[in-house]
């Protein structure tokens, strides 16, 4: 790996110590032990909940659940990751992590809800997609982008709630919504804190500095437009009262669902497509930019000696050559 | 320093004229290398190649029409790790002569006009972030307004990490108009380059009518060291490859780069964009009686033809004609061909 040093290039800046502590306590929060799981949540927050199981192409997965329920007297389709409590069930939930057919039976289920015209709530606790060989065999990316899109497509209100960890591609997977909340002390990253400070600080024990500059707290994501409401979590957190969590969730998705009810189809449909593209910072210089390199004269003159023709527009391959392989492999899904 | 040779029309090889080849550990000549398309003559190794050498080898010459180009990375999180992110993309900057990872626009092959994106891996590791995700976006956007086949050719390691949740949406932001482009019958080529993996994997470059890959290219949602660190399992064998996910069905061609213009320029010939449909009689043209299936194959031709015009040269036709007041583009015409091929008969 190359590194140009660049003039004014060396700055370290040492992130606020306090934040730092801040989003590391969030992040604890969110994977707290005793905080609610997706099924906690399910069974306090409806009135009935019918589970279903199976992609109808592999297997069941436990790491994602889903099935119709009743929500204030109107029916629901609920999808969510379910992590375990405790290791037994944690090892029978894969941690929460699914593989693609945990997908593909949230795609399944979603189908069901947009044939029925029925509103969508999705639950996000996950660390991450599982990212083992049998998930790569079985196409995990495929799976999470199909998913993707099928949701950006679908005719039904969806209202996403991120319960725990929001965990990168894993969570977005079934994440995509009209309307998208979390829970107060929920986390929202592109990658673990842990495989951030592996890949940029080369320093596993570096997550908390990773957490903070990823600003991966729900008050952060509010911040940056990507959730569009906090649920406030009673006492210390979630884990406290798991009754007072569902029935605040239970509230923020009633008055969501009613406001997206009455939206019309296309209204809504055009609207989740506005709020995804309008995701992202960037500038946008007046003016072009890539000009044209000047062909040199001896450059010219070669050209007229070889090819006895006019000079040609330099060839692409001449203005973004290629150099040496490699580099900085600033990744993750 | 390269050495420039007075009448030389390529640049020389970057660092020096030999590169070791990482597959067969020979030397190859870089000339050599940049002559036979950066493929190992020794193994045939494909090399990573820069946009700038891609667009020389999918388009036709001079065809390639740069858009967007003005769109710069701004720092949303504030995000420093043992670099400042700003930092970091100047140092890419410099080392790429582009402004971000990907570059898109439109050009034509085989005389076909596309809407193309392309990454380059030596920026930030052909990172998405919002900028990319943008020009990925409207370049899928450009292909639904023009009703021209949509091609990307990634290269990336996955979702821009100094970007945070923002670059995580932008899998949703780059996947959205594919919906689109599925109701308007509007292609999309994905083309699968070493590396890709990550978040532009499990989002549009997943998402093809068409799926491409070039030989042995790594390509899978998470690292290999990801993959075998966290779940502590043996890796089978050509794990990860373009290979692999053929056999798995997750791609449709496994094409060697010597073939790859001639192999899109197949598919776009094989998969037009759909004709645009009239109100009207529709099931008609598409029926399956002799004169249905000419004028079905006619209205395929032709709709290819005004594809390649770049404009429809119906509506004057049908005013001619003075049958339809609606404008109905490629129908009319398919008509009057299919008419007077039957007349042949």
């Amino acid at each position: 790996m190359t590194e140009l040093t660049l003039p004014g290039g060396a700055t370290v800046a040492t992130p606020d110590p306090a934040a730092v502590e801040e989003a590391w306590r969030r992040v604890q929060l969110a994977r707290h032990p005793q905080r609610p799981r997706t099924l906690d949540l399910v069974n306090r927050i409806f009135d009935e909940f019918l589970e279903l199981h199976g992609d109808r192409t592999f297997r069941e997965d436990p790491a994602l659940v889903g099935g119709p329920a009743m929500l204030a007297g109107r029916p629901v389709m609920v999808i969510g990751h379910q992590k375990g409590s405790d290791t037994e069930s944690n090892i029978a939930r894969n941690f929460g992590s699914a593989h693609p057919e945990g997908f593909r039976k949230a795609q399944r289920l979603m189908r069901l809800a947009d044939k029925l015209g029925l509103p969508i709530v999705t639950l996000l606790d996950t660390a991450g997609a599982f990212p083992g060989p049998a998930a790569e065999e079985r196409g995990q990316a495929e799976a999470i982008a199909s998913s993707i899109k099928l949701m950006t497509g679908l005719q039904v209100p969806i209202v996403v709630v991120i319960v725990g960890e929001g965990g990168s591609g894993g969570a977005l997977a079934i994440g995509v919504g009209d309307r998208v909340l979390a829970l107060e002390n929920a986390v929202y990253s592109v990658i673990s804190p842990e495989g951030c400070a592996a890949i940029l600080w080369r320093a596993p024990d570096a997550a908390p500095l990773a957490a903070a500059a990823m600003r991966m707290t729900a008050a952060d994501q509010l911040e940056l437009g990507v959730i569009d409401g906090i649920i406030r979590e009673p006492g210390e957190g979630a884990h406290t009262d798991h009754d007072a969590t569902a029935a605040a969730i239970k509230e923020a998705l009633i008055e969501s669902l009613t406001v997206l009810s009455g939206t019309p189809t296309d209204q809504l449909l055009a609207a989740r497509y506005v709020r995804l593209r309008q995701i992202g910072a960037f500038r946008e210089m007046g003016g072009p930019s890539v000009e044209p390199e000047v062909p040199s004269l001896t450059r010219r003159l070669g050209r007229i000696l070889r090819l006895s023709g006019v000079p040609r527009r330099p060839r692409w391959s001449e203005i973004w050559p290629s150099g040496e392989d490699g580099g900085d492999t600033e990744d993750e899904a | 320093m390269p050495i420039k040779f007075p009448f030389s029309r390529r640049r020389v090889g970057p660092t020096d004229a030999w590169t070791k080849c990482p597959s067969c550990d020979q030397q190859v000549f870089n000339r050599q290398l940049e002559r036979n398309l950066r493929v190992c003559p020794n193994c045939g190794h494909h090399f990573r190649m820069s946009i700038g050498e891609r667009i020389d080898l999918l388009l036709d010459e001079d065809s390639f029409v740069e858009r967007d180009s003005t769109l710069e990375s701004v720092d949303p999180l504030g995000f420093t790790d043992k670099k400042a992110y700003p930092n970091r993309l100047e140092a890419a900057q410099v080392k790429t002569g582009l402004r971000e990872a990907a570059v898109w626009g439109i050009g034509t092959i085989e005389g076909r006009r596309v809407a193309i994106g392309l990454f380059d891996f030596r920026f930030m590791g052909g990172s998405m972030g919002s900028v990319v995700g943008e020009k990925v976006a409207r370049c899928l956007e450009a292909a639904l307004a023009e009703r021209i086949p949509a091609i990307m050719v990634s290269a990336s390691g996955g979702a821009r990490m100094q970007e945070g949740t923002l670059s995580l949406l932008q899998l949703a932001k780059t996947t959205a108009p594919l919906v689109r482009l599925d109701e308007a019958g509007v292609p999309f080529i994905s083309i699968l380059t070493d590396p890709t993996t990550g978040g532009v994997l499990a989002s549009f470059a997943s998402l093809g009518d068409v799926i491409v890959a070039e030989p042995k290219a790594l390509i899978g949602f998470a690292g290999a060291r990801v993959a075998s660190g966290t779940v502590g399992e043996e890796l089978p064998e050509g794990f990860q490859t373009a290979e692999f996910l053929l056999e798995h069905g997750f791609v449709d061609l496994v094409t060697p780069r010597a073939e790859l213009r001639a192999t899109i320029s197949r598919v776009l010939r094989l998969l037009p964009v759909a004709p645009v449909e009239g109100e009207e009689g529709v099931g008609e043209g598409r029926g399956w009686g002799p004169i249905g299936v000419l004028s079905g194959l006619a209205e395929r031709v032709g709709g290819a033809v005004s594809e390649t015009i770049g404009i429809n040269v119906e509506p004057g036709a049908n005013a001619g004609n003075g049958a339809g007041a609606e404008p109905v583009p490629g129908r009319m015409r398919s008509r009057t061909r299919a008419a007077s091929r039957e007349e042949d008969q």
